[in-house]
């Protein structure tokens, strides 16, 4: 079966964003980039515009979407393939706002998001700023954080340490590379890191 | 063979004990300020009721027990950081007297390795320390076994207090220092229980771990002296105030945590890492495991009891048939 590609020229001119504080009609500052993305999609109506969504609410330029309906990933799923251009600064929001729009990202710019690391923090993870902390390890830690779990101390020791659990996915063979920046925050925090045993 | 036993703690009483089991003699024991010493066997049983009573172990003195003519040294008195003297000077003496020695003490093996090592090499005796890590589990000698160029990495859980806490953490819920309170009054963690909850026990046998794998990458003594490691160069977490809700997030994830101990022949790590919860490093208690990754066998992992007088004393008894 043939995919089904949809040309760039036909798209519709992307919508400027909601938010405000981000409206720049030259689509911002650094020069436009091509990249590709793969995603995965539950073979359902209306999914592949919700999932394409997030590409213009961010500021991207779709430049392609290859819609593969006759294959199915291992998940049992349809694997899209999506070009789009968009300045440098904008491509971490298009991959944020599209898994908040619950779509499985595998790879961007073919640099698969193959390894999923665990890490629980201890310390005082409210007071020391626990959003701060994870957009640290979003910029530096090349890595995406798909989950935090956080525990509050028990109610007969308010002062004691929190804990959080935080599942990172980052990129073949980047584990270490992670592990070292949430190291750095952490000690710049005074939190302890359990960090997971390799190669267990 | 003839030992003299330094040291009547947990250890040294019961290789003196076990001694006349394994066919060996027991001609001298010493504790810090007394002695008992016969060429041809001392009565271990009346020393150690004699120490028990609070009378001492016998009328010598404890450089009569160095002195006294015996095969082998067992030397099982307490592990000193820094020099680890008096330890040192003991095992030097016995190999200047072309004597064998074992070490149940830590100290030597883990502080002053290169220096053990060319004692040992211009000595006709030899030494071993098997007991100085994983309590009765056979990991030195496996490795030896193994040929420790053969094995990449040795890690595990290497500590029966630490572990005991964490495990009962996680399995009741509890907070650090109500199990701790309780592992103190069921005699398996000390007083101070510093040396064991700070991660340097575990550490000190990741060090002896680090040194025997180095040892079998390196040409010769002047090698060994460079290469070995030292218990400051390692990278050393406890797990002091480790909170409840930390192993209750491990759990909900189907992990748990330990206190993991990992050497390489240039590395040493000790901290509370995230395990499977039913994988092979996660044993419960007091128990002890160690996993080596071996160049062409994958891992291997041998547990047991880690610490004891009765489980040390094996492998204490275990080298000097060996020798």
């Amino acid at each position: 079966m043939q995919p089904d590609v949809t040309p760039a020229d036909d798209a519709d001119p992307v919508e400027e964003p909601a938010d405000e504080e981000n409206v720049e009609t030259d689509g911002g500052r650094g020069d436009p980039q091509v990249h590709t993305i793969q995603l995965e999609l539950p073979d359902e109506p209306g999914r592949l515009l919700a999932a394409l969504q997030p590409v213009a609410d961010n500021g991207g330029n779709l430049l392609s979407v290859v819609h593969e309906r006759g294959e199915r990933t291992p998940r049992g799923r349809i694997p899209v393939a999506i070009d789009l251009e968009c300045p440098p600064e904008r491509f971490d929001g298009i991959l944020e706002g599209l898994r908040e729009t619950g779509v499985t990202v595998v790879t961007a710019d073919a640099e698969a998001y193959a390894d999923e690391l665990v890490v629980v923090l201890v310390g005082h993870l409210v007071d020391t700023g626990l959003s701060g902390t994870l957009q640290r390890l979003r910029e530096h830690a090349g890595a995406t954080v798909a989950d935090v779990t956080l525990s509050a101390p028990d109610a007969d020791a308010p002062e004691g340490p929190s804990a959080a659990r935080l599942h990172l996915r980052t990129r073949a063979g980047g584990a270490e590379q992670t592990l070292e920046a949430v190291r750095s925050v952490a000690e710049e925090k005074e939190l302890t890191v359990v960090e997971p045993l390799g190669g267990v | 063979m003839r030992l003299a036993v330094l040291g009547a703690g947990a250890v040294g009483s019961s290789v003196a004990e076990l001694a006349g089991e394994y066919g060996h003699t027991v001609v001298a024991l010493a504790d810090s300020s007394t002695a008992a010493v016969d060429a041809d066997g001392i009565d271990t049983e009346r020393a150690l009721s004699a120490k028990a009573a609070g009378a001492g172990l016998g009328d010598a003195d404890p450089e009569n027990a160095l002195a006294a003519e015996y095969d082998a040294l067992v030397e099982a008195t307490p592990t000193t950081l820094g020099d680890a003297q008096p330890g040192f000077d003991h095992v030097a003496t016995a190999l200047e007297r072309d004597r064998h020695v074992v070490l149940a003490n830590k100290g030597p093996a883990a502080e002053r390795y290169a220096e053990l090592r060319a004692l040992a090499a211009a000595s006709a005796g030899r030494v071993r320390f098997e007991a100085t890590v994983g309590g009765a589990i056979p990991v030195l000698s496996t490795l030896s076994d193994l040929g420790p160029e053969r094995v990449e990495a040795v890690r595990g859980v290497l500590n029966g207090t630490a572990n005991f806490v964490l495990s009962r953490m996680a399995a009741e819920g509890l907070d650090y220092e109500h199990v701790l309170a309780e592992a103190q009054d069921l005699g398996v963690a000390e007083a101070d229980p510093t040396f064991d909850v700070e991660g340097t026990d575990a550490a000190l046998k990741g060090v002896i771990l680090s040194n025997r794998l180095s040892e079998a990458r390196v040409d010769d003594s002047d090698g060994l002296e460079a290469a070995t490691t030292s218990l400051d160069e390692a990278d050393v977490q406890g797990i002091t105030g480790l909170p409840p809700n930390a192993l209750e997030l491990a759990a909900e994830d189907g992990q748990t945590v330990r206190l993991i101990a990992e050497a390489t022949a240039d590395t040493v790590r000790v901290g509370p890492r995230l395990v499977p919860e039913n994988g092979t490093l996660a044993v419960s208690g007091t128990r002890n495991i160690v996993e080596l990754e071996t160049a062409h066998a994958g891992r291997l992992a041998i547990s047991g009891r880690g610490a004891g007088g009765d489980a040390t004393a094996t492998a204490v008894l275990s080298d000097v048939n060996r020798l």
